[in-house]
């Protein structure tokens, strides 16, 4: 074991991360730990843009982006956060390109800009012209732009090092932060990281569903890591279906398309979004086109042998201007759907995309203990983190955003704090844990194999909470995988070395998806009412009375060692719009 | 648009079973075992349309934990999974069964010239190290910085469009002869990223990026064998781009 000591510590380096520690590299000695090498992060798979009221193309402000941004999340958005997003993205935007991303331009050689869901102008009059893009990869572009912009600072970053658990003490009766254990992939070597701050950037937990656009390795680490440690989880119930995914295989195709005139069609070819959205049509948000989709399918006017997909169609569409604003995404449907764009509509089904909830945080990027209390010295942002900016529902182009105004913030935040704070005493045996879990998964003599586990989670995942959700279906995923935890305590590997074992990697992330999706389901039973990413059925409409709040999970042990999740809510901040109902 | 109607050709392929039965046969090598690199054969049941990876995860899943590769996004954005198929550096996620000839064992063997780790696990460093030596990030002068942004007209944008596709997943570097033989070679994937800077209308240290590719191991190592840009996922024009570089160190320097 070996222990290292800095003022800051990163856990992650995609936009969030890196972004972070751009800041926290200028004010206090940092370290970065990511599980992958930065530029493997999925922020590159984003593709449309990001969001900010640059008003180059058209009049845009602000204020008709925070609109959007609480109406988009079905007004469970924190509206002073809302608020701070939309402002400080004009220069968040700036900021990147001062950095060197090469923004696509306008004539007049400013950043262009195009239409993206839920994007308005004057609160829902029309699509405005907001998200700023590089062609299909702005994420890409951001991703590296951040790197190179780490490199220029000499960041300190430890490759492929895998954060298994958050150090907590308490001080004068206060849960604090101490540090982080990591495991290197390398060696299997463990690592005490002592800290005076710790930001959480390590990302979504889309892999528990089977269809998504999420990557293999966005498992949910951060937020097992802190939940474990008796923090909460905020409005996990939440999670994003993008409607635009390769039928069967997940892979995002952006919203972008639709910003460029591409258009949703079924079986009899009708354009059924001018049905469910008369203003914003295909730019709804992508609740509201996510669902519309399936409610086609179920009707039977899906499209394919089993009409199981939707089309979404770029044919009319000039080939110079797929070309040139959408490469990369007919590209993929070139090479997994052997499908030519230009003169074919492409199959696509809604895909598990984004996680609304996560650790809960301050507008400074603190991670709260219980609705008001601080613990010192942790930090979130990014896609674990719940600020709450995304409320029910994201907008598209506002997580690129989130990942900078909120990456920056924290970086600032955390390493203002480690400049005036003292180091925490680590907590005795620090490794303790991590130590004893990696041994009993590598001594493990069970039965139980990692991927047929992980198979059943996504399975009734997708079949149970994922689009419509009915009590009854929450029930059944809640009882799957309670037995699939019980199954996972005798799950074995084959793989017993040290050096690489991915085999290990992939058993504890499998630990991780199956916690948070407990989370996840239980948190969405209790919430009875329908609102942005979060539909039941059985109750179909949204209850601003008893649900105009935010849930908040703990996790409890009891005295017999049986784990409970035990929930709450938390108030919902109001400042200048009255919720409305959501008509696009 | 006409009226999507059912294909005739998908709907007869659904009632067959698309599996196909396929064999990889994969480069294995774990220190902790064997000082020796072995070949190990697996059958695998695949649908041809699925990728390379799906295979590979269908093999360390189902058959073999230990298996060892890298892979994240599974689309070819994120980089993580090149290595040499059938003889040839492609992305595992962005290779289909059937467009590589599943009726022969498919071979898989880690990218060459970079030691490897464990299995198909290769050490990146000195690769990323060549990339940070080329000063990949903007470099300005000026002491005021623009309150908006910089402008930059679309011809001026468009003129190192190719090369900011680089997702650093080695490809290139790792299928150059040049750089099999001597790994102090800068190698195609720096030559891409300091070429994304030097004809970036924004940037001001193009001199200085020439200067260091004009080193020994730089740019006039290039034997011009077009293996990079065969190699390059994202169809970057690696070979022209190096073209490029040495024109302009030429044309600014003669």
């Amino acid at each position: 074991m070996k222990i290292h000591k800095y003022d800051t510590v990163i856990v992650g380096a995609g936009g969030a991360g890196m972004r972070a520690a751009i800041e926290a590299t200028k004010r206090s000695r940092t370290a970065v730990l990511t599980k992958l090498y930065p530029t493997r992060s999925h922020t590159g798979a984003a593709q449309g843009g990001m969001a900010a009221a640059l008003a180059n193309v058209e009049e845009d402000n602000w204020e008709w982006h925070t609109f959007d941004t609480v109406k988009g999340g079905d007004y469970l958005v924190d509206q002073d956060a809302a608020e701070i997003l939309a402002k400080e993205a004009i220069d968040s935007v700036l900021d990147l390109e001062k950095m060197g991303l090469p923004f696509n331009r306008t004539p007049e050689g400013t950043i262009d800009q195009r239409r993206f869901g839920g994007h308005s102008r004057n609160h829902g009059e029309a699509p405005v012209r907001r998200s700023c893009y590089a062609a299909d990869r702005t994420g890409h572009m951001i991703l590296q732009t951040l790197y190179q912009n780490c490199v220029k600072q000499g960041v300190e970053f430890f490759n492929e090092f895998y954060v298994l658990d958050q150090l907590i003490t308490e001080v004068d009766g206060v849960k604090t932060s101490a540090g982080v254990v990591a495991y290197e992939l390398a060696t299997g070597e463990i690592h005490v990281f002592q800290a005076k701050s710790v930001i959480y950037a390590s990302g979504g937990c889309g892999k528990f569903f089977k269809v998504t656009s999420n990557a293999h390795t966005l498992t949910g680490d951060g937020q097992a890591a802190v939940f474990r440690r008796g923090l909460p989880l905020e409005d996990m119930e939440f999670f994003q279906f993008h409607p635009t995914g390769i039928w069967r295989m997940g892979i995002l195709l952006t919203e972008g398309a639709r910003g460029e005139g591409g258009i949703l069609r079924n079986k009899d070819g009708e354009r059924f979004m001018e049905k469910y959205a008369p203003v914003m049509k295909d730019l709804a948000s992508r609740d509201v086109v996510s669902r519309a989709i399936y409610t086609e399918i179920r009707e039977g006017r899906g499209c394919g042998p089993d009409g199981d997909h939707v089309y979404l169609d770029l044919t009319h569409l000039p080939p110079e201007q797929l070309d040139a604003k959408l490469p990369d995404i007919t590209e993929f449907a070139r090479t997994y759907l052997g499908i030519e764009p230009y003169t074919d509509p492409i199959p696509i089904q809604p895909t598990a995309h984004y996680a609304m909830g996560g650790i809960p945080t301050t507008v400074r990027g603190e991670v709260l203990a219980d609705n008001t209390t601080i613990v010192p010295g942790l930090y979130a942002a990014g896609e674990v983190a719940c600020v709450s900016v995304h409320g029910a529902n994201r907008l598209g182009t506002n997580s690129l955003l989130d990942i900078n105004v909120f990456g920056k913030r924290a970086g600032i935040a955390a390493a203002e704090y480690a400049q005036q704070a003292d180091f925490v005493e680590l907590p005795e045996n620090p490794e303790s844990y991590v130590v004893e879990q990696v041994e009993r998964l590598r001594n493990s003599t069970g039965n139980e194999r990692v991927a047929e586990l992980r198979r059943e989670l996504q399975e009734t995942m997708d079949a149970n909470v994922m689009v419509f959700r009915t009590e009854q279906t929450i029930k059944t995923a809640i009882e799957k995988i309670a037995e699939l935890r019980k199954r996972y305590k005798n799950v074995a590997i084959q793989d017993k070395g040290k050096r690489f074992n991915t085999d290990l990697l992939e058993a504890i992330e499998l630990g991780n998806l199956l916690e948070l999706a407990e989370v996840m389901a239980v948190s969405a039973l209790a919430r009875k009412e329908s609102r942005g990413g979060h539909y039941r059925e059985d109750y179909p409409h949204r209850d601003d009375v008893n649900f105009m709040r935010h849930t908040m999970a703990y996790r409890e042990v009891g005295a017999d060692g049986t784990e409970t999740i035990r929930l709450d809510y938390k108030p919902v901040v109001q400042t200048r719009y009255q919720p409305m109902e959501r008509k696009y | 648009m006409a009226t999507p109607v059912l294909d005739k050709a998908e709907a007869e392929g659904r009632a067959a079973s698309p599996y196909i039965t396929v064999t990889f046969r994969i480069r294995r090598f774990n220190p902790e075992v064997s000082a020796e690199a072995t070949w190990q054969d697996f059958q695998v049941e695949i649908d041809p349309r699925e990728r390379v990876l799906d295979g590979l995860h269908k093999i360390k899943w189902d058959l073999d934990g230990t298996l060892t590769f890298r892979r994240s996004c599974a689309h070819g954005i994120c980089g993580s999974d090149a290595m040499r198929i059938n003889g040839k550096n492609r992305l595992a996620c962005k290779t289909l069964i059937k467009d590589i000839n599943p009726e022969k064992p498919i071979t898989i063997e880690p990218i060459k010239g970079l030691t490897v780790l464990k299995d198909l696990v290769v050490d990146m460093e000195p690769f990323f190290q060549a990339y940070r030596d080329v000063m990949p990030f903007l470099i300005t002068k000026e002491t005021n910085e623009p309150t908006r942004e910089r402008l930059q007209s679309p011809e001026d944008r468009e003129r190192f469009d190719d090369t900011t596709k680089c997702i650093l997943c080695a490809a290139c570097t790792s299928s150059c002869p040049v750089f099999w033989n001597d790994g102090q070679y800068f190698g195609p994937a720096a030559i891409v990223n300091a070429h994304r800077f030097i004809f970036d209308s924004r940037d001001e240290a193009g001199e200085e990026r020439l200067e260091i590719l004009n080193d020994k191991d730089g740019v006039w190592r290039c034997r011009t064998t077009f293996n990079c840009t065969d190699a390059c996922p994202r169809g970057i024009e690696v070979t022209k781009a190096i073209a490029e570089v040495k024109r302009a160190l030429i044309t600014r320097r003669l």
